[in-house]
């Protein structure tokens, strides 16, 4: 599964390939080198080159010339601190919960029902079952569901559980709900991988000496996970920092929980500010590469088995 | 929780312990007392209930019915990391993502014991692994493996060693080297080691108590050299070595000897090794007390002679040979005869008589009904009989 992607960094080394066997697996690679060039490479230049824009003087809107006005980027972190720092702490905080949900429902899948292969790929169609319905469909249900006068808040509010003028949508509460929602299928299933793999004969040897279940789940179950919690945590936090759906007005947000995601697409969209709108994704993706970068080397992968 | 060091080891006690899993039995009301500082084998097949024991000890598994009384303490409703048992597993079951000497400390660390790891480079200098304490588990040999498995469990110095086929892996030469070492832990420490194994051999030599399983009980249990010289069920004479056995009926009994006929030839067995003294018998004899003669040896007493017989395999194995002869009412006779000249004695198709001497005879418990027996000579005639009569009846029901 894809979802291993991040589990073979300790690959073993592999044995320098005869000569003439090169040029084949160039061959091989072209398709590979000439799509990363032209969808990747290509539009991160012209990025980087929009972000650099400036106006036209007396222009109309969405006027821009080719320019090298670094000044943008400074004036785009003065403008969309808070959006910046939004972005990542909703993500932060979504990626958090949505650990927290997805790890015992994943050890509940490929531990506790490994013995019944049938209940197991149940549970995992369950798991998977949200993708059928659209990204988009799924979270306006959820606005309804969330809504002021919906079923959850209706019900509480007639039973006078809270007062009359309480409201979650549009607040970073649900914000962040949405997020952890929207990706907790994919943080369970890269730790589904990895717990179905886990030998429970390391946690039977942890027991034999002398550690508790706990101390045997930090030492030993925990560990030997760690691949797949990673993987989980990177596939939601690069997406989740990204997104503008579940923050976006129409949606789960107000203009208050506004992420950077929602501050490119209103530059891009409705201001036509391309320059902004560039460089704001510049910053986004930069800022995604350090912080996973940091991450990684934290977590230590490479020593993973 | 076992706090600090084990002063010594302990007995374990298993009282009528029955153990089933869905759709079957594996342990039928075993009850069994291992004394303090012994090094006890439970030798069997596999699939004998010896490894579900050894769980039940650790508890890893809980039995069904009985108790488990460690130092006489009753452990049968305690988790496994409260009891001061370790495991040696058959699968070493290392932590892949600890380094040797972590995997070592571990146990120390978890019972909170001062310099686990001045303690694990001392356990693992006992296995001769102190230089790979840094690798991981994954960088080791199976044999280095199995020795890491052994000083993890053993730094612990636990009252009561399990050791689930601990020397597996090994080759020869290492498993001897660590049948050594092992004893002599257990000598200096004067633990309590509780080995399970297949193999007969790794139980004679090391155990100063085997106890031979089968289907879930134990057949017998004893020192090494009293199970091996007198078995006293069939199972038992032929896992632990291999045997002759045949099958007759007593037909004297004088003072301290036995007489069966077998096939017609009288043999005698000293009446304090037969479990059964009347009726039906099922006697024994070791291969290698059985003496090999080209000529009609004579009578004597105290000795018992079968042959004339035919041999029909001779195979040399090196310290001894070992050959195959077909006694006319007895069947196949395996004989092993050291080699103190160059070479076989005696060639395929060679007319032999046997000897041993009566006192090492053997008599068995099993019910002769049930246990081996030997066809009595039949002539051609009746064979040839009996033959139609069984396609008759074959017919009838087609």
């Amino acid at each position: 599964m894809a979802f291993g992607a991040f589990t073979t960094t300790a690959a073993a080394p592999v044995e320098a390939a005869p000569r003439r066997k090169s040029r084949v697996a160039l061959l091989l690679l072209l398709p590979g080198l000439a799509y990363l060039a032209l969808f990747f490479l290509v539009p991160l230049v012209s990025l980087i080159i929009t972000s650099l824009q400036t106006r036209v003087q007396g222009g109309e809107l969405g006027e821009f010339e080719a320019g090298f006005n670094l000044a943008v980027y400074g004036q785009v972190i003065g403008n969309y601190g808070p959006h910046i720092l939004r972005s990542f702490g909703y993500a932060l905080a979504a990626t958090i919960f949505a650990l927290l949900f997805s790890y015992p429902l994943a050890y509940f899948l490929g531990v506790t029902l490994r013995r019944y292969p049938l209940l197991q790929a149940l549970g995992l169609t369950l798991v998977i079952a949200p993708f059928f319905i659209s990204f988009l469909l799924r979270t306006l249900a959820w606005k309804q569901i969330l809504s002021d006068e919906g079923i959850v808040l209706g019900t509480l509010k007639s039973l006078s559980v809270i007062p009359p003028d309480a409201h979650v949508t549009g607040t970073a509460g649900a914000v962040i709900f949405g997020l952890a929602y929207n990706f907790i299928p994919f943080m369970t299933l890269p730790i589904y991988t990895s717990l179905e793999r886990l030998d429970l004969r390391y946690v039977e040897a942890g027991g034999d000496l002398y550690a508790s279940p706990a101390r045997t789940f930090l030492s030993v179950t925990l560990p030997l996970s760690a691949p797949g919690v990673i993987s989980g945590t990177l596939l939601t936090f690069i997406p989740a920092a990204g997104d503008y759906v579940n923050a976006s007005n129409a949606f789960l947000g107000s203009p208050d929980t506004a992420m950077i995601g929602n501050a490119i697409e209103s530059n891009f969209l409705t201001q036509q500010n391309y320059p902004v709108a560039a460089s704001l994704s510049i910053i986004l993706m930069a800022s995604i590469l350090v912080l996973v970068a940091v991450y990684v080397r934290r977590s230590g992968t490479e020593d993973l088995v | 929780m076992a706090g600090g060091f084990a002063e010594a080891g302990a007995d374990l006690e298993l009282q009528g312990i029955t153990k089933r899993f869905p759709g079957f039995t594996a342990i039928e009301d075993l009850t069994l007392t291992i004394p303090a500082g012994s090094f006890f084998a439970l030798l069997g097949p596999s699939g004998c209930g010896k490894t579900t024991t050894l769980r039940l000890v650790a508890g890893l598994e809980d039995p069904t019915e009985g108790r488990i009384l460690i130092g006489g303490k009753d452990v049968t409703d305690t988790k496994p990391y409260q009891r001061p048992v370790n495991t040696v597993f058959q699968s070493y079951a290392l932590f892949p993502h600890m380094t040797v000497l972590e995997n070592v400390a571990f146990g120390l660390r978890r019972r909170g014991i001062s310099d686990p790891v001045g303690k694990a480079h001392e356990a693992l200098r006992l296995v001769e692994l102190d230089h790979v304490a840094q690798r991981k588990p994954a960088q080791l040999s199976g044999g280095q493996q199995q020795r890491v498995a052994l000083a993890r469990a053993v730094v612990n110095r636990p009252a009561l060693l399990l050791l689930d086929e601990p020397l597996g892996a090994l080759d020869l030469k290492l498993r001897r080297q660590m049948q050594l070492e092992l004893k002599d832990i257990q000598a200096d420490v004067g633990l309590t080691f509780l080995h399970v194994t297949h193999d007969q051999e790794e139980a004679m030599t090391m155990a100063d108590t085997v106890a031979v399983m089968n289907k879930g009980e134990i057949e017998q249990m004893g020192a090494p050299e009293e199970l091996y010289e007198l078995p006293r069920t069939a199972f038992v004479a032929n896992f632990l070595g291999q045997s002759n056995l045949f099958t007759g009926s007593v037909i004297a009994s004088q003072g301290d000897l036995l007489t069966v006929d077998i096939a017609g030839r009288k043999l005698a067995l000293p009446r304090q090794r037969a479990q059964r003294h009347a009726g039906e018998v099922t006697i024994g004899i070791r291969p290698e007390k059985l003496i090999l003669h080209t000529t009609a040896p004579v009578e004597a007493a105290g000795t018992n002679i079968v042959g004339p017989g035919r041999v029909t395999d001779v195979s040399f194995t090196g310290v001894s040979t070992q050959y195959q002869v077909a006694v006319p009412g007895l069947g196949q006779v395996t004989v092993f005869a050291q080699n103190m000249v160059f070479g076989p004695v005696v060639n395929v198709g060679a007319e032999v008589w046997l000897t041993w001497t009566a006192d090492h005879t053997f008599g068995i418990a099993d019910d002769p009904a049930t246990g081996p027996r030997f066809e009595p000579d039949t002539d051609t005639k009746t064979i040839a009989l009996e033959r139609r009569e069984r396609l008759e009846a074959e017919l009838d029901e087609a």
